[in-house]
């Protein structure tokens, strides 16, 4: 049987935030990046996507979590591609219920969360090792941070790409759409820029606190 | 000493039995198994009438001086009326009726390889003038902005005003071939004037047409008295 972690670290308010930015799953991580270039040429699908993959990732990680002490290590990745596909096949049903128009749009996308790596990660390097309620707490955490990825390419893309939000006309009419921003070429494009700018935002953070930690040393020499 | 793994690194920790590995495995299946058939039981009514309602709303669109509908079922050749529940193995066809019970149209179903995936639609067909009226796609995963257009551009719809899909004298097929042609270059009524930019998507539809046209026109030219008795009987 897996061995529990014994000296696993108290729950405090990182377990959650971390995957919102410090580790975001795509700005940071680069995990999942199939469904983020593929599904986000609308906000709406954008948080469709997001939805159906935080509840994969909160009900995949709990139950990860919950078997943890029982399921043997040689057979610990088929056990939890088989969860994970159970929750993918529940959010494929679920959704088709809620609206077909909907189910049409994402297409296949919904039947590949099975293999967005960010859920199998998750539920393979914490929910394995930690507790039934950090693994939630963390899985909630990602999938929001993924939902947040997803939102903010899915948002310029629909406003550069149909000068809408959510279905609604922000630029005037006279605003000629930029195709190219809902088809796959956008995506990266819009990829790259939002990692080109979180990535100097970072770099001018890290500089300010290298001066800032300079200071007191040069005053005290 | 103990000789436990914790103490010796180097020794590598027994092997769990393989009862306990398939059992493990077994058990999560069995999990999963009824977890996916609760929810399936749950959302196969929702389901459903979701499909309904969508199938509905595309008949009533294609056919939009309908008010009742029945429901046909053509199948090596032959037509006959099914009733709503039933389970029939064939094409399933809708003829359209206005309030005074008279017969407006068919709406028939098409698919064929698009762009990036099938593309699937309903659409009307007026087997009296020998015209196909319109039609309402039901799935399409076409690129945005090209493939479409097949929905939006005004010029490609005016195609479908009366796009001829007339039956031949034998009623074996189509008296001519519905093909797409190139953008600019319609002459004739059977000709569907393409998308500039999007003509794998145009000629995906011309294609649907015709095959179908081939297929169920003459069917339906043949069993024509029985569609439109059907609903004052």
């Amino acid at each position: 049987m897996a061995t529990p972690n014994k000296k696993e670290t108290p729950l405090t308010m990182d377990v959650f935030t971390a995957g919102l930015w410090k580790e975001n799953p795509v700005f940071v991580m680069m995990l999942g990046l199939c469904p983020v270039l593929a599904v986000t040429n609308s906000v709406e699908n954008s948080l469709a996507m997001g939805a159906a993959s935080i509840f994969v990732l909160v009900c995949s990680n709990a139950l990860v979590s919950a078997l943890r002490n029982f399921i043997p290590k040689q057979v610990r990745i088929t056990t939890y591609i088989i969860i994970i596909a159970t929750f993918v096949t529940l959010v494929d049903y679920i959704i088709q219920a809620v609206s077909l128009d909907l189910y049409n749009k994402l297409g296949a996308f919904i039947q590949l969360i099975v293999v967005n790596c960010l859920i199998l990660g998750r539920a393979e390097a914490y929910a394995s090792k930690n507790s039934f309620t950090k693994s939630v707490i963390s899985a909630l955490g990602m999938g929001l941070g993924f939902t947040l990825a997803l939102v903010m390419l899915g948002g310029v893309r629909e406003l550069l790409g149909a000068g809408q939000l959510l279905g609604y006309q922000i630029f005037s009419t006279n605003f000629e759409p930029w195709i190219v921003m809902i088809l796959p070429p956008g995506g990266f494009i819009v990829l790259g820029v939002w990692l080109l700018l979180i990535n100097y935002v970072e770099e001018q953070r890290a500089e300010k606190i290298i001066n800032e930690d300079a200071v007191p040393h040069n005053t005290a020499s | 000493m103990s000789d436990s793994p914790q103490n010796n690194p180097n020794e590598v920790p027994p092997l769990p039995s393989s009862f306990s590995l398939i059992s493990t495995l077994g058990v999560v299946s069995m999990l999963s198994g009824l977890l996916v058939v609760l929810v399936y039981e749950f959302t196969k009514p929702i389901i459903a009438e979701n499909q309904r309602v969508a199938t509905e709303r595309a008949i009533f669109k294609v056919l939009p001086k309908a008010t009742s509908r029945l429901t046909f079922v053509v199948k090596e050749g032959k037509l006959k009326q099914v009733l709503e529940n039933d389970k029939t193995d064939g094409e399933l066809i809708y003829a359209g009726y206005n309030a005074n019970n008279q017969f407006v149209g068919l709406a028939l179903n098409a698919a064929e390889q698009g762009y990036q995936d099938i593309i699937k639609l309903l659409y009307g067909y007026n087997p009296e003038k020998g015209c196909i009226t319109g039609y309402d796609v039901l799935k399409s995963t076409e690129t945005p902005g090209f493939g479409t257009k097949i929905t939006t551009d005004e010029d490609f719809l005016a195609n479908f005003n009366c796009l001829d899909a007339k039956v031949n004298k034998e009623i074996t097929g189509l008296v001519n071939d519905i093909k797409t042609v190139r953008h600019g270059t319609k002459q004739n009524a059977w000709e569907i004037d393409a998308i500039a930019g999007s003509t794998i998507t145009s000629n995906a539809l011309g294609r649907m047409f015709n095959q179908s046209g081939h297929t169920l026109h003459p069917v339906i030219t043949q069993h024509l008295p029985l569609i439109k008795k059907a609903k004052k009987q």
